[in-house]
């Protein structure tokens, strides 16, 4: 076989197909016949030079695959078989591995450098492996230019792949004395220096202790800062990188360097080539994010145990900062508002500036407003576009009263651009710009209204003439008129001050989705989001044209279920119509279902409606089913009891759903709308419940199913429990199991990371409303007994969580709850447990005198209960 | 290891309109799913409070439809709060019924119950009108046992008054048992029935007591009126009913003046209508009204009771079961034009009442007319019977006293016993 492999490899490649298959069949048997044979004659093809590229490039990349997917539970048996390998066939393989590095053929080393990585991912963590860093760095300096620079690039990967905690701090000092040796201006092999600056990006995770030592981190900045200078431009660019990413890891660190990098960083933007000058801003807009999070986290009271200080770069930099932004604005490409994907330093500048302004409020105002002046009525569009965008990115960030006036002023004047600038790109920059206006300066908190009885009719008439506009133009006025609209939102049932151009703003909204071009710039799906926006925040005197509306959209639905043999590109767009469509009626159910007397006239249209949705559910696009699903959530939840006569056809689409592992958006809105459908159907969801239940335990079994879905699984445990009371009998031995070998993985987690915390307080969250359910459930009935086994390991649950110190509030909240509803349910036959239990006494107390509200409430709860269920 | 992509989002809003979409709906479903929580919790159960009855024009002179809330549409009833809900829309007497089934109503003390000492508290009843108090929403009202509202004004309540109390949700509601006094305008409170939407009904008098003497001070309802807040709140003294808690509840000063003496067994629920576990007692020094009076506010020579006349000519008291009084004739039903269900007043003649094994066998009945017709509800047996002793053999607060001490001498005896084997 090995003789053979070769030839198999390019088989495999071939252009005719069917020498194409057997070679891929060849490589499966083998694969499956000997797994250890299979991966070591691939290590082997791979380090032998005589070989052509073409099967060892691929011999490589069946290697890595072979240790890693991009499935989670893929993934984690690949590992296993990885680490269940025979060691002498594995230790085989990574000679080869390294032996590859010192090829001559570029290909052969790069392959060679991510399957080590992917190698060292696996390894190091296990404790495997822990010779290789000492094996790359051996003798580095002696190594040809070629291998020095492969090795740089694993360990570049090698950081990449594996977590900081896996790696000792004596490897870590190794790999960066070589990465900033390799990165020096002495190294006069460019390819070597440029590997080492990008593993020096992924190696900075790594290097926490580095930088906290005064010496390596001076050390470690002047070389980066010294590459920024590099003559070759990707050293340069990839120098800059570091910079940005040591500004959001290490932005504590930055200040005695902060000087030294503006200057670079200026210098960079006004002469250097594109790609370092948009590294260079980026580098600022970073510092932004920092310091936006620092001050939103701490509302700018620096106390002693804030963690990090704001040091205020961005407002220290800012007289120079903002003049050298407002030049690149200048530089807008043409056209680049109709180019998705366009990025360029007009668009990094702009974009830098909205944070500069998020960041330092009202300060950035007197140092743009000059640069609008001068450029807003300048004959070349570029100075009156620069001027506009200008203006539209300091409009989140400084205060009303600042900005209130000047929007005044502008705002008759940005309605007359819109309508008579000769210039698209001008047209569209102002109609978001007005966008923003209403965005951030429109609404109920605001004390003096931009938006008065005198100027809406003129504002209204201007977007709808607007959304006539070119697609990209009209985009944004339906975006403005979003904003729009969302201003009004808390009119509550009184008037709105859009009810009386409600149906003209219809009209026009509805025009925009028929148009033909209405494909292009997102137009089509910002029209129908506005359209829900309008309704979302329409009032009761307009409910009869949002009525109206019901039919009109449900025909638009019909129509795209009719089209028959369309290709593939037209049954995507046909898709995301569907989408939007189902989107839109959610909305429209949403609006009229929450009050007595739409509910009532627009019910007549359910069965109609439902039958649509269903229809839907025959396409294949996870969008489509998603937003299908939610509207039909919607409808169960206004129609309420009713809604059981739906469920005989319905019932296969909720199954379908609930087994959709793959689109797990669509399992996991499935599975809210078994909640919605349980609470309307209350009893009468009986005869599904064997169905639904089976399949949410396998849900919860799956190992392919998205983590996120199995806490709100366990929710919907609480709600199928709470609609059929005792019935659930019968489901109490699988649910229970369940339910507490999920609660005792998620009582202890320590040294988790937050990301890994927030997941868990979900999970307990859903793990409590399942008890709270089937607590409440049980509630009066003959058979509460059955809770009783279950009850010690419950307080024992809260008791841990309690102890753990670390649930969020929304946790402790339905904590409490839960015992509140055990003592409720069980009552006296609880009472000796429950008095046990250190949840009633410390984690009750603590929780009455909690400063939220719905916590103390819960708590009051709890301790009644309690008082009732120990009095008997 | 290729240069990262670092583009930002350009002329975009954060958030996409699908994204919404769907984190308005799981908003939906987590209240959804809390309402239902809150709904098996049974914490809306007292939720028709809310509505004032639009019934009774008479006693509700002036709705206020700002104030007045309308009942939010999501808030479906169960069929046993359908009853209520219904009942609210009653009217006359049948609203005031209604109302009026909402208070605990305690029996007048006939014997002395066993254990005074060790399961019951006993306290001066103020003198005034038996109201119940609920705040909510921003606002206050109290309304008489017969539906009547007293008053509509801000307080200090939870969601008493319309200022900015972040703590709990404003629909959430609290119900106090209490009685307005006149003298110093203030509400004394008795009971606690309901706090912050939490049904109080299924907790033991201890814990009601423990909870309104722990829970209302922390809202201010006990500070002097002001602008927020109109009427004083004020709460009563409650002994344990040993020999020194009765001494103390019968003679001790009070701010207020006192209405007989109420006696509430520790352990029981907050029952609505006639209980035995909550009892009345009275006499002349706690009290200016022992024995019934007129509309004129005269002694009658003769005591008068209220019956209410069934199908089958029976004149029977309030309680459950009814206890017969006599009997009309059907002639005489049809001669006065009466019929079942109408409430009758009736003397209690020379003859008196007799008692056969403790039971009522006879009373001599002369028929005076119809009752007023404020009047939701006949007389209970324990009323008729109370009035009866106070005209004849009254029961003294030395019977009371002695009942206390010689159950505590009953309890000795066995444990001196005890210590001696």
């Amino acid at each position: 076989m090995a003789m053979e492999v070769t030839q198999i490899l390019l088989n495999a490649q071939a252009v005719d197909g069917t020498v194409r298959k057997q070679a891929e069949e060849n490589l499966k048997q083998f694969q499956e016949q000997n797994l250890p044979s299979f991966l070591f004659s691939l290590a082997g093809e791979l380090s032998n030079d005589d070989k052509p590229v073409e099967s060892r490039k691929l011999a490589g990349l069946i290697l890595k695959n072979a240790l890693d997917a991009k499935e989670q539970h893929r993934k984690l048996e690949l590992v296993q078989r990885w680490l269940s390998l025979d060691n002498s066939v594995k230790a085989q393989i990574k000679a080869c591995l390294l032996k590859t590095l010192s090829s001559p053929a570029p290909d052969a080393r790069s392959t060679a450098s991510q399957v080590i990585a992917k190698v060292a991912g696996i390894d190091l963590p296990h404790k495997q492996w822990p010779e290789l860093v000492g094996a790359l760095l051996s003798n580095i300096h002696q190594l040809p230019a070629h291998t020095r620079q492969a090795t740089l690039e694993t360990l570049g990967y090698i950081c990449e792949e594996v977590s900081p905690d896996a790696v000792d701090q004596d490897h870590v000092n190794k790999i960066l004395t070589a990465v900033v040796q390799g990165m020096n201006a002495s190294e006069s092999n460019n390819d070597v220096r440029l590997a080492a600056t990008r593993a020096l990006y992924n190696a900075l995770g790594f290097a926490q202790a580095n930088f906290s030592n005064d010496m390596e981190r001076d050390y470690i900045m002047r070389v980066v800062c010294e590459a920024t200078l590099c003559p070759e431009l990707k050293i340069r660019q990839a120098a800059f990188e570091c910079l940005v990413a040591i500004s959001s890891t290490y932005y504590e660190k930055l200040a005695p360097y902060i000087q030294d990098i503006f200057n670079i960083t200026a210098k960079a933007v006004k002469e250097d080539e594109e790609p370092v000058a948009l590294q260079a801003i980026e580098f600022w807009s970073s510092v932004c994010d920092e310091e936006i999070d620092i001050l939103e986290e701490y509302g700018g009271d620096f106390t002693g145990d804030s963690d990090i200080p704001c040091f205020y770069f961005v407002k220290q930099a800012l007289p120079v900062l903002v003049p050298m932004l407002l030049e690149t604005l200048l530089k807008q490409e043409e056209d680049q508002d109709q180019d998705e994907g366009a990025w360029n330093i007009a668009m990094a500048g702009g974009t830098c500036l909205g944070l500069i302004a998020r960041t330092v409020g009202d300060d950035v105002v007197p140092l743009v407003m000059p640069f609008i002046e001068e450029n807003i009525t300048k004959p070349d569009w570029r100075q009156r576009e620069a001027a506009t965008y200008a203006f539209g990115s300091i409009l989140e960030g400084p205060s009303p009263d600042k900005l209130i006036p000047l929007v005044n002023i502008a705002l008759s004047f940005m309605l007359t651009a819109l309508m008579q600038d000769p210039n698209n790109h001008v047209k569209d920059t102002t109609a978001w710009t007005l966008g923003r206006m209403f965005e951030f300066l429109h609404g109920s908190a605001l004390e003096t209204p931009i938006i008065t009885q005198t100027n809406i009719q003129q504002i209204i008439t201007v977007l709808l003439q607007s959304m006539k506009d070119v697609p990209n133009v009209a985009e944004k006025a339906c975006g403005a008129l979003y904003f729009l609209a969302q201003g009004y939102e808390d009119a509550g049932s009184s008037s709105s001050p859009l009810a009386p151009f409600f149906q003209e703003i219809v009209q026009a909204l509805l025009t925009v989705t028929h148009r033909e071009d209405a494909g292009e710039s997102r137009l089509r799906t910002a029209a129908y989001e506005t359209l829900n926006e309008v309704v979302r925040c329409s009032t009761d005197e307009t409910a009869p044209m949002v009525l109206q509306l019901v039919p009109l959209i449900m025909m638009e639905l019909h129509q795209t279920l009719e089209g028959q043999k369309l290709s593939s590109d037209e049954r995507e767009k046909q898709n995301e119509l569907q989408g939007l469509l189902c989107g839109c009626l959610q909305v429209i159910i949403q609006k009229l279902g929450s009050s007595e007397a739409t509910k009532y006239v627009f019910m007549q249209y359910a069965d109609q409606m439902m039958e649509l949705f269903l229809r839907v559910f025959a396409s294949r696009s996870a969008t489509a089913h998603e937003e299908a699903m939610l509207a039909i959530g919607a409808l169960a939840y206004a129609a309420g009891a009713d809604f059981v006569k739906y469920m005989p056809e319905f019932y296969r689409y909720l199954e379908m759903g609930l087994q959709n592992f793959e689109d797990y958006q669509v399992c996991a809105i499935t599975v809210g709308v078994v909640g919605d459908i349980c609470r309307a159907l209350e009893d009468k969801v009986l005869p599904y419940c064997d169905g639904i239940m089976t399949q949410l335990l396998k849900d919860l079994s799956s190992n392919q199913l998205h983590r996120s879905v199995k806490p709100p699984i366990f929710s919907c445990f609480g709600d199928i429990a709470l609609a059929i009371g005792e019935n659930f009998e019968k489901y109490l031995m699988y649910a229970m199991p369940m339910l507490q070998s999920a609660a005792e993985l998620s009582a202890h987690i320590s040294g988790a990371d937050d990301d890994m915390l927030e997941y868990t307080n979900s999970l307990r969250n859903g793990i409590l409303e399942a008890y709270s359910g089937i607590f409440q459930g049980f509630k009066g009935s003959s058979k509460t007994q059955l809770l009783m086994p279950y009850a010690p390991h419950v307080l024992q649950f809260l008791d841990s969580l309690y102890m753990e110190k670390d649930m969020d509030d929304a946790v402790s909240k339905t904590a409490i709850g839960v015992l509140g509803d055990l003592a409720d349910t069980l009552g006296s036959n609880a009472g000796p447990l429950i008095q046990q239990s250190v949840s009633s006494r410390d984690f009750l107390s603590e929780c009455l005198s909690s400063d939220d509200h719905l916590i103390r409430e819960s708590a009051e709860w709890a301790k009644l209960a309690i008082s009732r269920a120990i009095s008997f | 290891m290729a240069p990262h992509d670092l583009r930002r989002p350009f002329k975009r809003p954060a958030i996409s309109d699908q994204q919404r979409r769907r984190e308005l709906s799981l908003q939906r479903q987590a209240q959804n799913r809390h309402d239902a929580q809150h709904h098996a919790r049974r914490l809306a159960s007292t939720l028709l409070f809310l509505q004032p009855p639009q019934s009774d024009p008479e006693a509700d002179p002036e709705p206020d439809p700002e104030i007045a809330p309308e009942p939010e549409s999501e808030q479906v009833a169960s069929p046993s709060e359908l009853d209520v809900r219904e009942a609210s829309k009653l009217k006359g007497a049948q609203a005031r019924k209604w109302f009026a089934r909402q208070l605990m109503l305690p029996e007048w003390m006939i014997d002395v119950p066993d254990q005074l000492a060790q399961d019951w508290y006993v306290f001066a009843r103020p003198s005034g009108k038996r109201c119940f108090v609920v705040s909510t929403n921003g606002t206050t009202v109290s309304r008489l046992r017969n539906g009547s509202m007293l008053h509509r004004f801000p307080s200090a309540l939870p969601n008493g008054a319309r200022t900015r109390d972040a703590s709990g949700s404003a629909q959430s509601y609290t119900i106090l048992d209490c009685i307005f006094h006149e003298a110093d305008q203030a509400y004394y409170v008795i009971d606690m029935v309901c706090w912050r939407g939490y049904s109080l009904h299924d907790c033991a008098a201890e814990f009601r007591f423990f909870w309104l003497n722990s829970k209302l001070v922390e809202t201010g309802a006990f500070d002097p009126p002001s602008q927020y807040h109109r009427y004083r709140f004020s709460l009563v003294p409650v002994y344990n009913c040993d020999q020194s808690g009765l001494s103390a509840a019968y003679t001790e000063p009070v701010p207020y003046v006192k209405d007989g003496l109420l006696f509430y067994n520790k352990h029981a629920h907050y029952q609505t209508g006639n209980t035995p576990l909550a009892l009345v007692w009275k006499d002349e020094n706690c009290s200016q009204y022992v024995i019934d009076t007129d509309s004129k506010g005269q002694v009658p020579s003769q005591q008068q009771v209220v019956l209410e006349l069934q199908d089958n000519g029976n004149l029977t008291t309030s309680d459950e079961p009814h206890v017969v009084f006599g009997c009309l004739d059907g002639d005489f039903m049809q001669k006065s034009g009466l019929c079942s269900g109408n409430l009758l007043r009736f003397a209690i003649s020379n003859g008196g009442l007799s008692f056969l094994d403790g039971k009522l066998e006879k009373a001599d009945l002369h028929y005076l007319g119809k009752s007023n017709r404020a009047r939701a509800f006949a007389d209970s047996y324990s009323k008729v019977m109370f009035q009866y002793m106070a005209r004849h053999s009254p029961l003294k607060v030395d019977d009371l006293l002695a009942s206390i001490s010689s159950s505590i001498e009953q309890e000795n005896k066995p444990s001196d016993e005890e210590m001696v084997g």
